[in-house]
């Protein structure tokens, strides 16, 4: 089997793995970094976001043969010790009920403001559309992410 | 006003303390034991040991306070709820408070019964209970060392102070207190004297959430574990007859395939080398029984409703004689469809069986009836299983059953291996116990303007409603009233979904409601009020609603979202409903954007008595109203030939951020001890949006997903 050098977290990681293997599960299996969420497995509920290159990606389309020397960022790695605004506005919010699903929205919320520091509800609402919550907290979504756009702008 | 406010309790054989060796006091205590309505005291305390307790509440030498839960944790927020009661009535502050789920903990964790909607009912008084019970042993501990009586002291805030000022600390306490009696007697505060039920506490598990911590049981994993994937049927009356794993078997990682109960199951290294091999098998399948379309369910459920066989759950006055004597009969009926789940963490269990011990861990809302199961199907002493509990990532209903866990028991029964088995998203939502697909007939007689009598008829899939809810709204307000329900058994797989039998029902009822106002000419929230008029001082036990808290949720409502004063293009639709001891009234608002209805704002008002945590009751109010509303506008899950349509999300529609109203929840303030929120919100929600699209578009929705009926793809918001 190949093995792939990838860049995860800023740490460099060297993975066995088929060519096709996504990288979602080369993260929770391989490298065990399991805060990344496996929930449809084609890039429709959006619980794998990681950011590549700092643009949101779905793991589970990602094979781990394409990443390359493009750098990822997991959950675990959007900050040292969940300190980054949207974290912070997550806990401010009290947004989880389940949880499952919410690394992948703070993965997307934070790749969409990293772009677009002023977004009017209607960007956000678009923004967050490829992610699922079965728990429907997207009231508290929604206001989690005004709440980061105002402490970071 | 029922009584939350007894002062005296004599629960002292559900506790037990302990010293610690490292200093503290150590309190043992059956949680869900106790939280029990039939919840007996063990025979002999004494004969107990601590592995026999499953919570624990440890309270350090330096005051801090850590309470062990076994608490299954689904989203419901009760594994923060719950400790406050216990910590409201030891008086500590809450941060001083450590939450520790301690399902992972085998030793000290011997018996686990999950939670539900009932968690907070049940636990508000045991609960309570031993909070107090360890604050009365600690101001015991500061009254002998004062030599003062006990009656005398007072606590606040992790200290106990006596009449002449002096205060002592929890923490210096806990030595002296963990070698007295279990008092017998002791006393709860009264609502005004609350601290912390009221307030706002964030969910408990917040840091490790938003980090990613590994919480759920698809993040479980131990050395030497395979990971499952299994071939099940591709529709509900297949068997297994032969198959093919050579393509299979090529895959690199793959360590077996056994065959199993008309099942395949592929074990290897990871999970994405798992479900590849799956993809790869070449399956026969023969017919064993019909193979079921929605069609065939549509006419099986309308010949039921036609049909004469019913068993009757409730009948007051004489139904027949008021039809027969009527000016008018309205009647109408109201189609739902079978529903899947769809937690977001795919079904997961992980097993494995030894001639020693059968040890189970993963995501389950009934670890007791589950290891229950797995001993009888595995032929074990259920001494022999243990089950060890993860956070849920989601429930909705579908983890109250533990095929899930059968499965990966048996894998690992037969291959002696430790295994985890993991479903697609396609296997999930393919190999589900379903919502039903349900049809309600609602009739009403009319005699000089006034409803005389109502007929409601059910024909379900495989199983009818519960019997307390004959007896919910409008039973008692209508003097001719029966309830009649008959089934037909299928052999796609059913079970509890949200709220089950009135996440439907609601709908079909207060539809019916509406437009009966409407054909009677009369305003249908005075309407409503004056049908709950008629129940008030019912000698009827078997009445499980307030009328004067149904009423108060309706007025409540009406002012609070403006009912029938709305802005110019605003359409408002109104439901109230009671379920799950708990009373809800919501308005719906719906604008025409290019010819199509959108919800824009829901205004909820609930009724759940004491709110304990109102950060964590307003997220579950919110779940609930849009949970509703999204699977009564989208959740279409047809059948052909014994196989759902949809696997997945690309073409099942959940509902979307951008789909999504504004939720406004206002709760009832009283005294009254509280009820369930994880459920109760759901119902209402359906008949509001349909009743606001009626006032929209002229249109009145009989059939769920309502999309289908409005013509349009996505009314998106």
């Amino acid at each position: 089997m190949p093995v792939y050098s990838i860049k995860i977290n800023g740490e460099s990681h060297s993975v066995e793995a088929d060519p096709d293997t996504p990288l979602l599960w080369v993260l929770r299996d391989h490298l065990n970094l399991v805060g990344t969420k496996f929930g449809c497995g084609m890039g429709q509920c959006g619980a794998c976001t990681i950011h590549l290159d700092g643009s949101a990606t779905r793991s589970c389309l990602l094979k781990v043969s394409m990443v390359d020397t493009m750098e990822i960022t997991t959950i675990e790695g959007l900050s040292k010790d969940g300190t980054h605004p949207v974290q912070l506005a997550w806990k401010e919010i009290d947004v989880p009920q389940c949880g499952y699903c919410q690394a992948g929205q703070i993965m997307s919320a934070s790749a969409f403001l990293a772009q677009n520091s002023n977004p009017s509800k209607t960007d956000i609402r678009d923004a967050m559309s490829g992610n699922l919550c079965r728990c429907a907290s997207y009231n508290r979504i929604e206001k989690a992410i005004e709440t980061a756009a105002s402490k970071m702008s | 006003m029922e009584s939350n406010n007894k002062l005296v309790f004599s629960r002292r054989s559900f506790i037990r303390t302990s010293a610690l060796a490292g200093g503290g006091v150590l309190i043992g205590f059956n949680l869900f034991q106790a939280c029990k309505p039939e919840a007996k005291p063990p025979v002999d305390i004494s004969q107990l040991n601590f592995n026999d307790f499953n919570a624990f509440i440890k309270i350090a030498d330096n005051g801090m306070v850590t309470i062990f839960s076994p608490n299954p944790e689904i989203g419901q927020g009760v594994k923060t709820s719950m400790p406050m009661l216990i910590a409201e009535e030891l008086d500590v502050p809450w941060d001083h408070v450590h939450v520790v789920q301690g399902a992972l903990d085998t030793k000290n964790f011997t018996r686990q019964v999950a939670g539900g909607s009932q968690s907070i009912r049940q636990g508000w008084e045991p609960l309570r209970q031993t909070g107090a019970t360890a604050r009365q042993m600690l101001v015991n501990a500061a009254a002998n060392k004062w030599g003062v009586d006990p009656k005398d002291c007072s606590t606040k805030e992790g200290y106990v102070f006596n009449s002449s000022g002096d205060k002592l600390g929890y923490g210096e306490l806990v030595k002296e207190a963990s070698v007295l009696e279990v008092p017998e007697e002791v006393s709860l505060k009264k609502p005004e004297n609350f601290t912390i039920i009221g307030q706002d506490v964030p969910n408990v598990d917040l840091d490790k959430i938003i980090t990613g911590q590994p919480l759920f049981g698809l993040d479980y994993k131990e050395d030497g574990m395979w990971v499952a994937s299994v071939l099940r049927a591709p529709s509900f009356g297949l068997v297994l007859d032969g198959y093919d794993d050579t393509e299979a078997k090529k895959v690199n990682g793959v360590e077996q395939i056994i065959e199993f109960k008309n099942r395949i199951a592929v074990l290897a290294k990871d999970t994405w080398t798992a479900m590849k091999a799956k993809s790869l098998l070449k399956a026969n399948w023969k017919e064993d029984t019909t193979l079921e379309s929605t069609e065939y369910h549509d006419e099986k459920l309308l010949n039921l409703l036609n049909g004469k066989e019913f068993n009757t759950m409730r009948s007051d006055g004489d139904v027949e004689k008021a039809f027969a004597q009527a000016d008018q009969i309205v009647e109408r009926v109201y189609e739902s469809p079978f529903l899947p789940h769809n937690c977001m963490e795919p079904m997961n269990f992980f097993a494995d069986v030894t001639d020693q011990k059968v040890r189970l861990v993963g995501p389950i809302q009934t670890p007791e009836g589950t290891a229950r199961q797995v001993a009888t199907l595995l032929e074990r002493d259920v001494e022999d299983v243990s089950v060890e509990m993860t956070r849920m990532g989601g429930g909705f209903g579908r983890r109250l059953y533990g095929d899930f866990a059968q499965e990966a028991a048996l894998i690992s029964n037969l291959t002696k291996k430790p295994v985890k088995v993991v479903y697609t998203r396609e296997d999930d939502m393919t190999a589900g116990i379903y919502r039903p697909a349900i049809k309600y007939k609602s009739a009403a007689s009319i005699k000089d303007g006034e409803i005389t009598g109502y007929h409601l008829k059910e024909a379900s899939v495989n199983s009818n409603m519960y019997g307390l809810i004959p007896n919910f709204f409008p039973a008692g307000a209508i003097e001719n009233y029966r309830v009649d329900v008959a089934k037909y058994n299928s052999n796609i797989t059913t079970g509890a979904w949200r709220a089950p039998y009135t996440n439907f029902l609601s709908f079909a009822e207060q539809s019916f409601f509406d437009e009966l106002a409407e054909i009677l000419n009369k305003d249908s929230i005075q309407m409503r009020l004056d049908l709950l008029e008629k129940v008030k001082g019912t000698e009827d036990e078997r009445i499980q609603y307030s009328p004067e808290r149904l009423q108060n949720v309706i007025k409540e409502a009406v002012a609070k979202s403006g009912y029938g004063n709305a802005a110019e293009g605003v359409y408002q639709g109104f439901s109230a409903y009671y379920c799950h001891n708990t009373h809800v009234a919501e308005v719906a608002d719906v604008v025409m954007e290019n010819d199509v209805p959108i919800v824009k704002k829901v205004t909820c008002i609930v009724d759940c008595g004491i709110v304990v945590n109102p950060l964590g009751a307003k997220n579950q109010v919110e779940g609930g109203v849009i949970d509703g509303i999204g699977h009564a506008m989208y959740g279409n899950f047809i059948f052909s030939d014994g196989a759902p349509k949809d696997k997945n999300f690309d073409t099942y529609h959940l509902i979307r951020i951008n789909e999504t109203p504004v939720v406004e929840t206002h709760f009832i303030q009283n005294d009254y001890a509280p009820t369930g929120l994880g459920e109760p919100t759901l119902p209402p929600a359906g008949a509001a949006v349909a009743n606001a699209i009626k006032a929209a578009t002229g249109k009145r929705l009989y059939k769920q997903p309502f999309v289908n009926e409005l013509k349009v793809k996505a009314p998106l918001g």
